[in-house]
């Protein structure tokens, strides 16, 4: 038998680490596009808040911009009376997804080609704000409860196959259903994803731009073609992190902060590191979790997890600026 | 249209052929600078063209103006007897038009393999979701790419580095790397922005032989900047030599030698 509180730390850990895969998710977003185009997608966040309230709008059968049609002719439409099934609907929000990854290549980044990467995060901080206002006009600024049918509440089976471990204090590890579906998901499409960088036509061109846009041009790869598809990749991964959150505590527009959490998991795994995000996602998630449960609760007066994740990025910074995994830039003099 | 002359036979037995591009009445400016002005030439189909001329005479301009990297304010390109409009330079490489360049552009974070590979990107036919569906076929396209990398690759002798992470290799391999991968492409037109510029003699004289062999052998056309005379005048049919973006000379290497107003210019006469 293990002392009780032992396994208190181990179930804080777990639970980290299934919130720390989220924060992976959220994080994967940002690295693809840093990668291929250089820009620090500042909308990342309320990309996943957009997918978000897009899916939850097409399954209820919400009308879009029903404001605003009321408002311009006095009628009073909100719902169409339907209901689309889960599955079709992320597909519907897929292609949603893709058409708002190719507006933003035609519409702000084509324009913004060669700009310094200040004016290019600039527009990525105008297009969340606009995203934002755009989503809110579109499905209306309600707190919407998400369900497409993953289980939640408490794994019975974890808990009762693990109460034996400890004494009568332990009644076995509590770990949520849907964070253990959401990390199945993120492991899925983490495996995805690099089988797509490694094996396609269009996933060697992607490595091709991140690494050299000169010589991807010169053996016939459009740069454009290939940031729409990072940007709509990113699109996907924002979908499943805004459905996993929303699932988790309803879709409403604190959802974007989310996008605020994944910088200090940059800062540790590296901005253009794909495995970077993954582990520093982990780690930020297990560190502020097993923080607060070791030093912050007993000792500091709790709520740690605030901001353990930004002094970490902040010791990180000073120690090892590129990250446990990013690439070290050295400039000759 | 421009006229098509008949092809002829060059005295070690190649056959060159009728003009595959023209340039005409090129020019081009960055805000007030001009870079070239007003130059025509036309590259053979089958030839070794040089471009030569001293520093900033626009010979990597003039490459970037046939890459389509730049777009010239005047002046028509014509390619296979066709006016080419305004392209972006992937477009252009669509065309089996492939480059090197002066600063050498690898993917340093790919293997000398996976760089060459991305050379046949344009030959890959199955997209997302045919490779996903269509596996086999898929596998057959990839088993095709790969023979013709490595015949590259050996073809290049870069064999026992095909593994090696380009960023570990030293320059002149580099070199080596870049062209096997325009080469992968199976380009119609080569374009090479000075590739020997930073070699020994020796490497020098290793890249001639590829080049020659290329040219040789595939029979690709090659047009290519070069700034050591004796190598240019040893493997290239034809000359183009441009001091000031202007064109002073265009000919064989033995025309352009003794030509005046190119000697003045590689000695450096002053200008009035």
């Amino acid at each position: 038998m293990l002392p009780d509180q032992f396994l208190f730390g181990v179930e804080v850990m777990l639970n980290g680490l299934m919130a720390g895969v989220l924060y992976a998710l959220v994080a994967l977003g940002f690295v693809l596009i840093f990668k291929a185009s250089g820009i620090f997608n500042y909308a990342q966040g309320v990309m996943a808040l957009f997918g978000a309230l897009t899916l939850v709008g097409i399954m209820d059968g919400q009308v879009p911009f029903a404001h605003l049609i009321n408002a311009i002719f006095g009628t009073d439409v909100h719902h169409f009376g339907w209901h689309v099934p889960a599955f079709l609907s992320i597909l519907l929000v897929m292609v949603v997804m893709v058409g708002l990854a190719w507006c933003v290549q035609h519409f702000i980044f084509r324009h913004l080609v060669g700009q310094e990467p200040i004016i290019l995060f600039m527009a990525t901080i105008g297009l969340a704000y606009f995203m934002e206002g755009f989503g809110d006009m579109m499905w209306n600024s309600e707190i919407k409860k998400l369900d497409i049918g993953i289980p939640q509440g408490g794994s019975m089976w974890i808990e009762e196959a693990t109460s034996f471990l400890g004494g009568t204090n332990f009644y076995g590890f509590f770990i949520d259903k849907l964070e253990i579906v959401a990390s199945a998901v993120a492991i899925v499409l983490v495996i995805i994803l690099v089988a797509f960088a490694q094996y396609t036509k269009q996933g060697r061109a992607m490595r091709a731009v991140a690494d050299d846009h000169q010589a991807a041009l010169s053996v016939g790869i459009s740069l454009s073609f290939i940031w729409v598809l990072v940007w709509s990749l990113a699109g996907f991964v924002a979908l499943v992190a805004g459905i996993m959150w929303g699932a988790k505590s309803g879709v409403q527009f604190s959802l974007s902060l989310i996008a605020l959490k994944a910088l200090p998991v940059l800062m540790l795994g590296g901005f253009t590191s794909i495995p970077g995000a993954i582990v520093g996602g982990l780690i930020v998630g297990v560190g502020e979790k097993l923080f607060e449960f070791l030093i912050g609760a007993p000792f500091l007066g709790g709520a740690t997890e605030n901001w353990f994740a930004y002094m970490l990025a902040l010791v990180f910074l000073v120690f090892r600026p590129q990250g446990l995994f990013g690439e070290k830039i050295i400039e000759r003099v | 249209m421009f006229d098509q002359p008949e092809s002829f036979l060059t005295a070690d037995g190649r056959t060159i052929g009728g003009v595959m591009m023209e340039m005409k009445n090129i020019t081009l400016r960055f805000g007030g600078v001009v870079a070239i002005q007003d130059i025509s030439f036309d590259i053979r189909e089958g030839e070794i063209r040089a471009i030569i001329g001293p520093n900033g005479a626009g010979k990597s301009s003039m490459l970037n103006v046939i890459s389509g990297f730049y777009n010239p304010q005047e002046g028509e390109v014509w390619y296979k007897g066709e006016l080419r409009p305004s392209m972006k330079p992937f477009e252009v490489a669509r065309q089996g038009i492939a480059r090197t360049f002066q600063n050498i552009a690898l993917f340093e974070g790919m293997s000398v393999l996976d760089n060459v590979m991305t050379g046949r990107l344009n030959h890959m036919k199955a997209g997302i979701l045919g490779q996903a569906l269509w596996y086999g076929s898929a596998q057959r396209e990839e088993t095709k790419n790969r023979e013709v990398v490595e015949r590259v690759i050996d073809f290049l002798e870069i064999q026992d580095i095909r593994k090696t992470p380009v960023s570990r290799l030293p320059y002149g391999l580099k070199k080596r790397v870049e062209l096997a991968r325009a080469l992968a492409a199976d380009p119609k037109l080569l374009l090479l922005d000075e590739p020997m510029a930073g070699m020994n003699v020796e490497e020098k004289e290793d890249m001639s032989r590829f080049i020659l062999d290329v040219n040789d052998e595939f029979g690709t056309t090659i047009a290519l900047i070069e700034h050591d005379m004796s190598v240019v005048m040893d493997i290239s049919d034809r000359v183009v030599v441009m001091d000031y973006g202007k064109k002073i000379g265009d000919g064989t290497p033995k025309d352009v030698r003794s030509n005046q107003a190119v000697i003045d210019a590689y000695l450096g006469v002053a200008h009035d």
